[in-house]
């Protein structure tokens, strides 16, 4: 590993907050024609040391070299001036502008004091087809799938400066089709000598895409090896200093051993915008996932039973009696509790303290002048954050400061304090850290052994197969096959999800 | 002591009120001490403190609707044409042209009126919770058009009355106080029962916080947005007949005219966003007492109406850079530089 081979070196880096120390000592170094990917739960530093490569923090010490030179970016600008650019997990472009508009703001090529429009999107469709995208390039961003944005922003950024490219969770929103497109592109640029540095909470990626591996843990480095000799369990291990396997196992075991209680709600012909004819029934005590791809109508049959899309037709039974789902208090209500996909947009109130965060959905469901009293309220809030391990100094708090998988826990609070039913659970753990991940998983699973019904959506196979004792496979928004006990396994999902039914059977003849 | 002194500078009327005091002071000083002055005549208190709060229920009892309306992120520009509507049917019912039957009664006035203002908040809330036009697009509608109803309501007339029991409502006085303050605390008491006896508070914030997040915890985001435009269209009217009264006639063309945002300042100054989240009505209050002296003091000062609205705009302003964050953060890093970085070394 000679040093000219050596793009970016960061050595010594520390950067302290007034409350805690983000980076401690920690090095890193990205060499050309490398994906190297850093790892670590969140809170391990991960996002300070890229915020100080790319200049949105100042590092209190430590030294950044790019090519052997020093740098010391002050906003992202200077950083993009000496070749560094980042693309964020959310995409960072403007909806209501063109595409070609997107990838030249700020930048635009002139010609007589005016803007040259037609090299505009020339060149904006010439560095798409580049990957391999052949959109029209006039029509407004929003027009495009979240993949396209994403894929836009890419080469936005490459366009920019192309020595070192710094992705930031950028498959959270991906299908995994789309996740195969994108490193597809990453390999090319790799091939074309650009360091990549790549963050995300897929081990899987991880493995798939990446050379090498950093791992930080509580602002500390860990170490960086090859990711060809690191065993995943061990990663795992290094990722959050305690045995993985272990917390599987339990939860594996406690699947197992589990029999369906008393039918709580049946769902015969539902129909809306999303879903078509889908047939459902929920037991108390058991845990049942939804599985299929974005659209496939997994998210849209749980909107459905939380009264948030409207139901054309079709008739839903809960504990034997028929109701009406309309709106969301009349299931809250019902005794059933969502926490949706969209933590930062469905879920969490920023502004607000975790104990209001907390309390809010149990004072709607009590009503509007039965209010929780200020002692009743904080009794709740300390309870949960004892029960689910919210690391939080206080739980006045406001939510935002939190970390991702706080402020998960924190919504998973607001509905247990329901005493809800059913649960339903949409991607509870996307974005969030292997440490709680399993901690969440974990709950999940307990619950459903104390007799609540629990409905889990997750696009992680892995994380159904955990925790789900029966799985309903959507595709097209219809239901295409149920499995349960020992049917689940990650190949029979697969087929279901992509092949068909025919297809499926097929495939299981042939196994 | 220092840390008391810290949780008071916590709360949201904290800033307001350091403003407010600073300029009944400054105002204290340049008048040489007569604008503290409070005379007793007739059992009754008169001075500029006096004249400050009497002047400013209005405001105040305009800033309590507006501060929820804002809360939820989103506004109300037709109060002030909502106040004209209600100073004209008032008006004219104690005249005698509408509802001859009443036969000129100062309680079917107010009532009326009151339901006209309270008719018109809920049409704004209807247009913006349910049909989801933008607020200030919403309101507007009824801003413009407000004025046009007074007009139709009094034929294009000011309509001037004689009712001593109306004059009550601005003049009158209780244990030496002017009577529109009893309105006010009346109002306010109800309001700030309501606010965090129950949810509506909570749920208020929450709504301004995160409208999408807040239906999915079960909040009806529509109804609670309607019910806050209707109150805020009541509260308008209330001040509506407080100035009427005060003018003792219905005036379509100036009754509360551009006071829509002398409220929305108001609560601005008191530190409300105006994105929505977070609100506290008292500091609302404050807020219009600031605007209120602000206006006294041009006239205190007895600085010429030319550059009235200059040396308003430039007081508005250094309010604002008081209470931003921002600044005051690069004031201090500018005064404590030195001593921040070592600190952070240490």
């Amino acid at each position: 590993m000679s040093k000219e081979n050596a793009l970016v070196q960061m050595s010594h880096i520390s950067k302290r907050f007034p409350a805690v120390i983000a980076l401690n000592d920690v090095q890193f170094e990205l060499k050309r024609g490398e994906i190297h990917a850093l790892l670590g739960e969140n809170g391990a530093g991960k996002s300070t040391l890229i915020k100080v490569l790319t200049g949105v923090e100042i590092r209190d010490e430590g030294t950044v070299l790019m090519e052997g030179k020093e740098i010391f970016p002050h906003s992202p600008l200077e950083a993009q001036e000496v070749g560094i650019s980042t693309v964020y997990q959310e995409v960072n472009l403007c909806p209501n502008l063109s595409v070609a508009e997107n990838i030249y703001i700020g930048r635009e090529p002139r010609k007589a004091g005016h803007i040259d429009w037609k090299t505009i999107n020339k060149n904006a469709a010439e560095l798409l087809a580049r990957f391999d995208m052949n959109i029209d390039v006039t029509k407004t961003l929003d027009s495009y799938s979240v993949a396209v944005q994403q894929m836009v922003a890419i080469a936005r950024a490459v366009d920019i400066s192309a020595k070192v490219l710094i992705l930031d969770e950028p498959t959270s929103s991906l299908t995994a089709i789309e996740v195969q497109k994108l490193f597809d592109i990453m390999r090319r640029l790799r091939g074309e000598g650009m360091g990549i540095i790549f963050v995300t909470h897929f081990l899987d990626q991880v493995y798939e895409v990446s050379d090498t591996i950093t791992v930080l843990r509580n602002g500390e480095y860990v170490g960086t090896y090859a990711a060809a000799d690191l065993p995943r369990v061990e990663l795992v291990g290094k990722m959050i200093g305690k045995d993985y396997a272990e917390l599987d196992k339990s939860a594996k075991e406690n699947r197992a051993s589990k029999e369906a209680g008393e039918l709580w709600m049946s769902v015969r012909g539902a129909s809306t915008t999303g879903i078509a004819d889908v047939d459902l029934d929920i037991h108390k005590g058991e845990v049942l996932g939804f599985s299929g791809l974005l659209g496939s109508g997994r998210s849209e049959t749980a909107r459905l039973l939380f009264g948030i899309d409207h139901m054309e037709k079709g008739d839903v039974t809960i504990a034997g009696k028929k109701v009406e789902l309309k709106g969301t208090l009349t299931a809250i209500r019902s005794g059933i509790a969502f926490c949706p996909e969209n933590r930062k947009t469905e879920g969490i109130i920023g502004d607000l303290s975790i104990r209001e965060n907390i309390m809010l959905a149990l004072q709607t469901k009590r009503g509007l002048f039965r209010k929780l009293s200020r002692s009743e309220a904080e009794k709740l809030a300390d309870e949960y954050i004892k029960k689910l391990e919210i690391k939080t100094p206080s739980q006045d708090q406001l939510i935002k400061n939190l970390s991702g998988g706080n402020q998960q826990k924190v919504i998973l609070a607001r509905w247990l304090a329901t005493n809800p039913d059913l649960l339903m659970l949409d991607e509870p753990t996307r974005g969030i850290d292997i440490g709680t991940k399993a901690e969440i998983q974990k709950i999940v699973v307990q619950l459903a052994d104390e007799g609540m019904a629990v409905v889990f959506i997750s696009s992680e196979i892995d994380e159904m197969l955990r925790c789900c004792g029966r799985m309903v496979v959507l595709r097209d928004k219809k239901r295409a096959a149920e499995l349960t006990g020992n049917e689940i396994s990650e190949a029979t999902i697969m087929q279901y999800i992509a092949g068909g039914v025919e297809n499926a059977k097929q495939a299981e003849e042939v196994n | 002591m220092q840390s008391k002194l810290k949780k008071l500078t916590k709360y949201q009327f904290f800033w307001p009120l350091m403003v407010l005091l600073l300029i009944i002071l400054i105002n204290g000083i340049i008048s040489g001490g007569s604008f503290f002055q409070i005379n007793i005549v007739d059992g009754h208190l008169y001075g500029r403190l006096i004249d400050i709060l009497r002047n400013g229920s209005k405001l105040m009892i305009l800033a309590t609707g507006m501060t929820m309306v804002l809360a939820t992120g989103g506004t109300d520009i037709s109060v002030g044409s909502v106040m004209a509507i209600s100073g004209a049917i008032a008006c004219c019912i104690i005249d005698g042209r509408l509802l001859p039957s009443a036969g000129g009664s100062v309680a079917v006035a107010v009532t009326l009126a009151l339901l006209a203002g309270l008719a018109c908040g809920i049409w704004n809330g209807f247009l913006v919770a349910k049909v989801k036009i933008q607020p200030i697009v919403a309101t507007m509608i009824l801003m413009v058009a407000g004025r046009g109803i007074a007009q139709l309501v009094t034929q294009g007339k000011i309509v001037t009355i004689n009712s001593a029991g109306y004059y009550y409502i601005n003049g009158g006085y209780i244990l030496g106080l002017p009577f529109p303050l009893y309105i006010v605390a009346f109002v306010v008491l109800i309001t700030l029962l309501f606010v965090k006896k129950s949810a509506f508070g909570l749920f208020v914030e929450s709504i301004g916080c995160n409208s999408t997040a807040s239906k999915f915890t079960g909040i009806k985001v529509d109804n609670i947005k309607w019910a806050i435009y209707a109150f805020c269209g009541l509260m308008a009217a209330l001040a509506g007949l407080i100035e009427s009264a005060g003018i003792k006639a219905a005036d379509c063309n100036n009754c509360g005219l551009m006071i829509e945002l002398d409220g929305i300042l108001a609560v601005a100054i008191g530190g409300t966003s105006l994105a929505g989240g977070r609100f506290s009505i008292p500091a609302s209050l404050i807020g219009a007492l600031v605007v209120q002296s602000i206006t006294t003091t041009v006239l205190a000062l007895g600085i010429a109406p030319e550059i009235t609205s200059v040396f308003k705009a430039i007081v508005v302003v250094i309010i604002c850079l008081i209470q931003s964050k921002e600044f005051k953060e690069m004031l201090t890093k500018r005064f404590a530089g030195k001593k921040g970085k070592a600190v952070a070394q240490a």
